[in-house]
């Protein structure tokens, strides 16, 4: 009985010790890859980090695509159609991004108001609205119709 | 009028899928033969009208029935055949009833199997697949039909396949997976029975132990062919994208894997009964908890098809009621089941004991990471992603560990092995295993990250054939008779520790080796790159049958000598106006050349991307080596009913 009673003490002061261990990782890998969404309303409001790894979207407004001729850097400006935010790229777009569509950047928000992106995202499917995106777009909408009622909450 | 056809067949699919869910739990309860008896026939027919129904399905693709909303949506006449079969599980509808054809063929199989059980445990097994089928052919007709049609107004055409699912890849792909995810379906009935009838013995596991291992190369296979379509389809060279869908597949996998060795465990020491069961019961509800995160899609990917909530909710619901249901179950039967063995804390059992601990903990780590979005979300803290990084951080050291113990595991012996033995072999082999990798690293100038994980890689390895080396140079007979003796299970074993061997290098060099660069080239101008020329001779119009090509042309040198020509493609497809990138490649067992496509920039250049990507193949070469393992213990002759009472 004894023999068996240290067994059972053993194995669980070992999964007790691998769960912390694992549960140790799992929070300090959290800590730094988690990446926020914001949309141009709030960085425009100043509500997001500068420097620090985050993801912005919107709709990619008509006729701000800018390529440079030498290299492959691009900027473009997305909105919510309150604010804009313009997003800066080195590489390649995916095939779904153009403009009128809307895409979700991973980048930096630099001091300038500039959005340096890592990545863009653009979803495959024509129809389907990265859900960050529709989500800003309503969001912003809510505001503007409901912005001269607010006294009467 | 055939369309109706094969929703009346999902009808009498769904009767007898309630019958066969009720019928024969009150035959085992009344301890009634009869009632007991019903539930093989009520299989097969439960089976042959959801196949009746899946052919239609597929006749209406394949004769371009457009009236049907969910082939004008998925299809369009101009589709190769071939993919206008594979588009039958080209979107939500067709895929879950793929599901369901898939898991009646279980049913089916193991309906064939059931002399091999005790006469009230066969029945009940049964009933438990029917349970599950009645929630999903349920799901499917109340939220997702696929047979709904568009009258009066018929299109003329559909609106195709979603160009990234015109491959062969993706043909195969979602077959194989839901092998693997649904077969798990039948481990985890055998354990609800277990728990129902009480009948909790060695032989329980040794009758789950082949499903398990069938289901779980199956998965293995679904997995591998998923990433490397991935890898030449979405044009990046990336083959694992921690994409919340690729970790759904991935968590059952996990825990598939550890239900593999726990029930190995469970049948030659009949010890961890209870532990077996639930992680049959949590491999299962993983699965079940993919097809949620996947169909309802509640989450943001890359592969989301449809998000229509009222599916969602009843999804939900229905995950609810099974996963919650049998814990229910284990809650109250789980005591009656526990083993009275001991297990020795320096035998095999306790190294599978950390398996399977390193194992869960590995699920646990992923399944946070895919859920925590949604949990973010729901607390209303807003919408975050968890990125590829977090899983990487997490998810590499513990799996390293895994691969250092997994040739631990196979070299001790039941209940008990001496140490010495065992400290000797295992001192060998690492001080090895450390020179050579230093000695490998040091040559090609590797860092110190790649010479830990050559190290065990190569620890791996040694240990393995070592295990192998001993079991047939004991006794007197020779070498070559004695390996023969050797059961399939074993080789099996040997073949799938080989194969994560393969792929855990194949994921080292590929990501420590590679060379990427993304450019513009005009045609006629060339770029040196990671020892070989990429000449860019110009770009062709190609037409195909239902899309446009650009088709650039690029031959590569390797100092003057011509090596290959690639042609990368940006395709228009007309129908459902998309543009996509077909990456041209060349395949190599040492290194891989991909070149995909970028935009057209001013003039005749474009911007393009090329990868030389070092060994990436062995990636999927150990993918399938696991594949095969799984496959060769399956087949083990001790599971086949002839042999059964000499094993015993």
């Amino acid at each position: 009985m004894h023999a068996i009673r240290k067994k059972r003490l053993i194995t669980i002061a070992v999964i007790l010790f691998i769960l912390s261990a694992a549960l140790g990782l799992v929070m300090y890998a959290l800590q730094q890859n988690i990446n926020l969404f914001y949309s141009p309303t709030q960085i425009a409001s100043g509500e997001a980090p500068v420097n620090t790894t985050i993801r912005a979207g919107g709709m990619v407004v008509v006729g701000s695509v800018h390529r440079n001729s030498d290299t492959l850097d691009v900027t473009f400006d997305v909105t919510d159609f309150k604010h804009n935010v313009r997003i800066q790229y080195r590489g390649i777009l995916p095939d779904l991004f153009r403009e009128g569509q809307g895409i979700v950047a991973q980048g930096k928000l630099m001091n300038n108001g500039i959005f340096r992106a890592s990545q863009v995202l653009a979803k495959h499917d024509e129809k389907y609205m990265p859900p960050e995106v529709s989500d800003a777009l309503k969001e912003a909408q809510k505001k503007t119709t409901t912005k001269p009622s607010t006294s009467d909450f | 009028m055939i369309p109706e056809i094969g929703h009346f067949a999902l009808i009498l699919a769904l009767f007898f899928s309630l019958c066969l869910a009720v019928v024969p739990l009150i035959g085992y309860w009344q301890k009634n033969p009869t009632l007991l008896y019903t539930a093989r026939p009520l299989t097969f027919l439960m089976s042959f009208f959801v196949l009746v129904s899946f052919l239609v399905l597929a006749f209406a693709f394949m004769t371009d029935d457009f009236s049907v909303m969910y082939v004008s949506q998925n299809s369009n006449s101009h589709l190769p055949i071939w993919y206008k079969f594979s588009a039958i599980w080209g979107g939500h509808e067709g895929s879950l009833l793929l599901w369901v054809l898939i898991l009646s063929g279980w049913s089916s199989a193991v309906a064939l199997k059931i002399h091999t059980l005790p006469k009230d445990v066969g029945p009940v097994v049964l009933s438990v697949l029917g349970i599950v089928s009645l929630g999903f052919l349920s799901f499917m007709l109340f939220t997702s039909s696929p047979f709904v049609r568009l009258m009066p107004e018929i299109p003329t055409d559909g609106r195709d396949l979603n160009p990234l699912l015109q491959d062969i890849g993706l043909i195969i792909h979602p077959p194989m997976l839901y092998m693997g995810y649904v077969g798990f379906s039948v481990a985890f009935a055998f354990a609800i029975a277990a728990l129902i009838t009480g009948n909790l013995n060695s032989s329980w596991a040794r009758w789950t132990r082949p499903w398990t291992s069938l289901s779980w190369a199956f998965l293995t296979l679904g997995i591998t062919l998923g990433s490397w379509w991935a890898y030449y389809e979405l044009g990046w060279g990336g083959w694992w994208f921690w994409d919340p869908v690729e970790n759904a597949s991935f968590m059952p996998w996990l825990a598939g894997t550890a239900l593999v060795h726990s029930l190995a465990v469970t049948e030659k020491r009949g010890v961890f009964k209870s532990w077996t069961v639930l992680l049959a019961i949590f491999t299962f509800s993983l699965s079940l908890l993919g097809t949620f995160l996947v169909r309802s899609g509640v989450l943001t990917s890359v592969h989301a098809f449809a998000a229509d909530p009222t599916r969602g909710i009843y999804i939900l619901a229905l995950l609810i009621v099974l996963i919650g249901g049998s814990l229910l179950l284990y809650g109250f039967r789980a005591g009656q089941v526990r083993g009275s063995a001991t297990f020795g804390m320096t035998g095999r059992e306790a190294w599978l004991l950390l398996n399977n601990i390193l194992l869960t903990v590995l699920t646990l780590t992923v399944l946070l990471g895919t859920l925590y979005p949604l949990i973010f979300e729901v607390l209303g803290l807003g919408r975050i992603s968890v990125g590829a990084p977090y899983f990487n951080t997490v998810f590499s050291p513990i799996a390293l560990l895994l691969i250092v113990f997994m040739a631990v595991g196979p070299l001790s012996k039941w209940h008990k092995t001496k140490a010495s033995v065992l400290l000797k072999a295992c001192l060998f082999a690492a001080l090895l295993s450390i020179v050579l990798a230093g000695a490998v690293s040091y040559v090609n100038s590797l860092g110190s990250l790649a010479w830990l994980t050559l190290s065990v890689a190569f620890w791996a390895v040694l240990l393995t054939f070592k295990d192998w080396f001993d079991k047939v140079s004991a006794g007197t007979k020779g070498i070559i008779p004695r390996a023969r003796q050797l059961p399939r299970n074993y080789y099996g074993m040997m073949l799938a520790h080989l194969g994560m061997v393969v792929t855990l290098i194949g994921i080292l060099l590929v990501s420590t080796s590679s060379y990427e660069s993304t450019l513009k080239l005009s045609p006629g101008e060339s770029v040196s790159f990671a020892g070989y020329e990429f000449h860019f001779d110009g770009i062709s119009h190609v037409e195909g049958p239902n899309y446009i090509a650009d088709s650039g042309e690029i031959s590569v040198s390797k100092q003057g000598r011509f090596v290959t020509l690639l042609t990368p493609e940006k395709r228009f497809y007309s129908a459902s106006r998309q543009v996509m990138t077909e990456a041209g490649l060349d395949a190599g067992f040492t290194r891989d050349l991909y070149v995909s496509l970028g935009e057209k920039l001013e003039g005749d250049a474009w911007s393009v991307r090329i990868y030389v990507k070092a060994f990436v193949r062995w990636i999927w070469l150990g993918g399938l080596m696991m594949m095969c393992g799984g496959l060769l213990s399956a087949l083990d002759k001790r599971y086949s009913t002839k042999v059964r009472g000499n094993n015993a």
